[in-house]
């Protein structure tokens, strides 16, 4: 078994609050593993242990076969880690961020110089490499984040939250480098809440909530356990959809009443239009659509805000 | 000028989230260099200064010097980061508000500062028995006028630079020379000439002229109209470098 | 050239290499400006020697030594001057500029997630603050033998003691750092560092202060700094002295191993 990444009945407590409450998770080689769930759910935390910046309460963890309270800066040494906020050095210039951080892990400063401008290549900030960190845009700032994460050659990467605020022309441009980084045999380790994200990037993922692990696979094992092939979402001119659940009942697996719209789950969507039409009901507006993960995450983790 | 005073109120409300910390220190200071100075160099200045016991001659200068260190703390990283990071000058400039409301609310702010320090250093050397003269009080009018001749110019300055490097460059290379040569711990006759000059040109040895006639109630004379006049031009050409400079950052 | 020799000179394994590699990040940052903030760092104790030593030591005469020597006003207060300015110089960079890079910066966040540990931060910081303090000092000592005010033989014995004395306010800085919350209670520490500027018997004798103060204020450390300073500037040197170092040992090692617990406790949870 190659199993970089090793947890068993992982705990992580602040005080009374626990944030972390028990998981089991294994991040084989090479693979993009995910952590998908509501803000509070622990994923960051979790990300936290296996980065080596914060200690395990209870349970074990394994990461590349070392114990992290024992062998942090070894296990450091082989992350790569892109946190959720930028945490660039104001101070010093784009090209400096990444010459810098590679002499944390005593990385020779030649080739500290040279994996740097390599770097400031693959995501595309070469011209920008003598400019200051505040100017840039977000979209550049995450981008030399992940480079840095890059610099020292790690065998897995952690990125928590690696497109949060981003437009969409530089998620696509980071997901794409993402990408190219699997291909080249490196372990992802991400955290998001766009299920967009998840299904573009990962082989596996996980769902928590409330600290614990919901449901686990890859995204089209996921939508296929949780959720029916297609959704058929009816809106009604009426003030209120509530009354015309009753007149659909019946039709689909299951049906959700919100504010403005009715969602069927059906595995066929056009027959269950024509049976909405058979019985008359006469929507303002239907659409028929592919399940997605969005549906799982949200049928696991509820509609309602956490916080 | 009403527009100005909200931009006071603004200030001042700000203000009550942070005034417990500074006036630990408005007043800690000020005891501290009384006892250090005063009490204890003074013990070993036998014969005093200019017919005076030092620390009766020290106190009037240590006044003005406090109301020139309150302009300077006012008037330099809180206009930086209200440009450049906290922006908000650019959120006042969105509401209806001229550019003199903007600097003149925030000006009258740091004379609030400055009068609050002096009276805080008033009060510590009345406890000390050394204030002397029904004068004294008017060492408070002195400090707002010197007060006003260094924040003026401090905020242009602050206004025109972009990090705060500059200001640590201006603390180091104006303020603390101007401090320790302007006349407040020994006569500026006793400078070398060129140093003298030097001190005349820059406003706190004015004010500390004039804060200790006040405080010894001593008759100012001519020299203290002059010493008023000049600390007026400091106020006025600061006045219109600084509205300058905030008219072309806020283009309003 | 600090770039080049720095590294080498601790380039033992594993600690030191990683500490070095901080105090690196912060010669890399030196730019234009800040130069100058750098550079003009050692004006500060010379315009308080020129003004109290000189200027105010010209009302004041001689001063008489606890063995009944005389010497000029300057004399006395240009060791004790050096002494405040190796402490002013360690806690600046341990306390404001420390607490801007982990609160506000949050640069040690990134940092962390390198080999680095928390402790190795902190002596990274700390020898950055020595490399400051040592140039500082160095230009210090050269004014004062060129004013006449101690021998050069003197003053080459007063560098490694002005050394020791930046370490051991630069550990007490960083510890106090970690306990600090705001910006605010900046002004509480400004506070303390000018009262212990003031009665250190760094301007007037210790023995002018009643006797309670004179218990109170022998037992800070920078008392012990100007104690220490003023010794080797002035002589005699005795068990006084060995005394001070001893003191300042210490507080170098607690503070360290205090802040690098309490980093530790922040930045790792």
């Amino acid at each position: 078994m190659d199993s970089l990444i090793h947890a068993r009945g992982l705990v992580k407590r602040f005080g009374d609050f626990t944030a972390v409450a028990g998981i089991d998770v294994d991040v084989r080689r090479g693979e993009a593993f995910g952590f998908l769930g509501p803000n509070g759910a622990g994923k960051s935390s979790t990300m936290r242990m296996i980065g080596c910046v914060s200690p395990p309460t209870d349970g074990v963890l394994q990461i590349l076969g070392m114990d992290p309270r024992r062998d942090g800066p070894k296990i450091r040494a082989k992350l790569g880690v892109c946190p959720q906020l930028d945490n660039l050095d104001i101070e010093l210039t784009v090209r400096e961020n990444l010459s810098t951080y590679a002499r944390f892990f005593g990385i020779p400063r030649k080739v500290a110089r040279q994996r740097a401008a390599e770097l400031l290549d693959f995501v595309q900030l070469s011209e920008r490499g003598d400019s200051k960190v505040e100017p840039l845009s977000g979209g550049m700032k995450r981008r030399l984040t992940i480079a840095r994460a890059l610099v020292n050659e790690p065998e897995i990467v952690l990125l928590d939250e690696p497109t949060t605020g981003l437009d969409p022309q530089a998620r696509h441009l980071v997901w794409e480098r993402l990408f190219r980084l699997k291909q080249q045999g490196v372990t992802l380790v991400l955290t998001t809440h766009y299920m967009d994200e998840a299904e573009q990037l990962c082989d596996r993922l996980v769902v928590m909530d409330g600290g614990r692990i919901v449901a686990e696979g890859s995204p089209r094992a996921l939508i296929e356990q949780y959720s029916t092939r297609e959704v058929v979402e009816l809106r009604f001119a009426a003030e209120s959809q509530e009354p015309y659940s009753e007149k659909l009942a019946g039709l689909g697996e299951r049906l959700e009443v919100l504010p403005d719209r009715i969602l069927l789950y059906v595995f066929d969507g056009d027959a269950a239009v024509a049976e909405v039409q058979r019985r008359s009901l006469a929507p303002a507006s239907v659409l028929v659509r592919r399940s997605s993960l969005e549906d799982v995450f949200l049928h696991l983790t509820g509609r309602t805000l956490v916080d | 000028m009403v527009a100005g005073a909200y931009v006071l109120e603004y200030h001042l409300v700000n203000y009550r989230r942070t005034w417990r910390s500074s006036a630990l220190s408005t007043l800690v200071l000020p005891l501290l260099t009384m006892l250090g100075f005063g009490l204890g160099v003074g013990a070993y200045v036998s014969g005093g200064v200019e017919g005076v016991p030092y620390l009766d001659w020290i106190v009037p200068g240590l006044i003005a010097s406090t109301a020139v260190q309150a302009a300077f703390g006012e008037a330099t990283w809180p206009v930086l980061s209200y440009f450049e990071w906290l922006k908000v000058y650019f959120a006042q400039a969105a509401a209806p508000l001229r550019v003199g409301d903007i600097l003149g609310g925030h000006l009258a702010f740091m004379l609030f500062r400055v009068l609050t320090s002096a009276a805080a250093f008033l009060g510590v050397a009345a406890l000390f028995g050394a204030v002397h003269s029904w004068w004294a009080p008017m060492t408070l009018v002195v400090s707002l006028v010197v007060g006003l001749a260094v924040a003026a110019p401090t905020v242009a300055y602050s206004a025109s630079v972009s990090s705060d490097s500059y200001l640590a460059i201006l603390m180091r290379f104006a303020v603390l020379p101007m401090s320790l040569f302007s006349g407040v711990f020994f006569p500026v006759e006793s400078l070398p000439v060129v140093l003298r000059w030097v001190a005349y040109a820059l406003p706190l040895w004015h004010g500390v002229e004039l804060s200790r006639d006040a405080m010894l109630g001593l008759a100012p004379g001519w020299l203290g109209l002059l010493h008023v006049v000049y600390l007026l031009a400091w106020c006025a050409a600061g006045w219109l470098l600084a509205h300058r400079l905030f008219r072309r950052r806020l283009a309003v | 050239m600090v770039t080049l020799v720095l590294p080498r000179l601790v380039s033992f394994e594993g600690s030191g290499r990683r500490a070095a590699s901080v105090t690196e990040r912060n010669i890399n940052t030196l730019r234009s400006m800040y130069w100058v903030v750098l550079v003009s760092g050692f004006l500060e104790p010379v315009l308080y020697l020129f003004s109290i030593g000189v200027g105010v030591g010209g009302l004041i005469g001689d001063i008489a030594l606890p063995d009944g020597r005389l010497v000029g006003y300057a004399e006395f207060v240009a060791p004790a001057m050096l002494a405040a300015s190796a402490m002013t110089g360690a806690l600046s960079e341990t306390t404001f500029n420390f607490f801007g890079k982990m609160k506000f910066m949050r640069l040690y966040e990134g940092i962390l997630a390198t080999p680095v540990r928390p402790i190795e931060i902190a002596l990274g910081e700390l020898a950055w603050a020595m490399v400051r303090g040592v140039l500082y000092s160095s230009a210090f000592l050269v004014i004062m033998v060129a004013m006449g005010l101690t021998t050069p033989g003197r003053a080459l014995a007063m560098l490694p003691a002005a050394v020791l004395i930046g370490f051991a306010f630069g550990a007490l800085g960083m510890t106090i750092s970690t306990l600090i919350r705001s910006w605010q209670e900046f002004d509480l520490i400004f506070s303390g560092q000018f009262a212990l500027f003031l009665f250190s018997g760094t301007f007037v004798p210790a023995t002018a202060y009643p006797q309670w103060l004179r218990w109170v204020i022998e037992v800070t450390p920078l008392y012990r700094s100007v104690d220490l300073a003023r010794a080797l500037s002035l002589g005699p040197v005795g068990w006084t002295q060995a005394l001070d170092v001893l003191y300042l040992v210490a507080l170098l090692g607690l503070g360290l191993t205090v802040a690098g617990r309490r980093m530790t406790g922040m930045l790792c949870k």
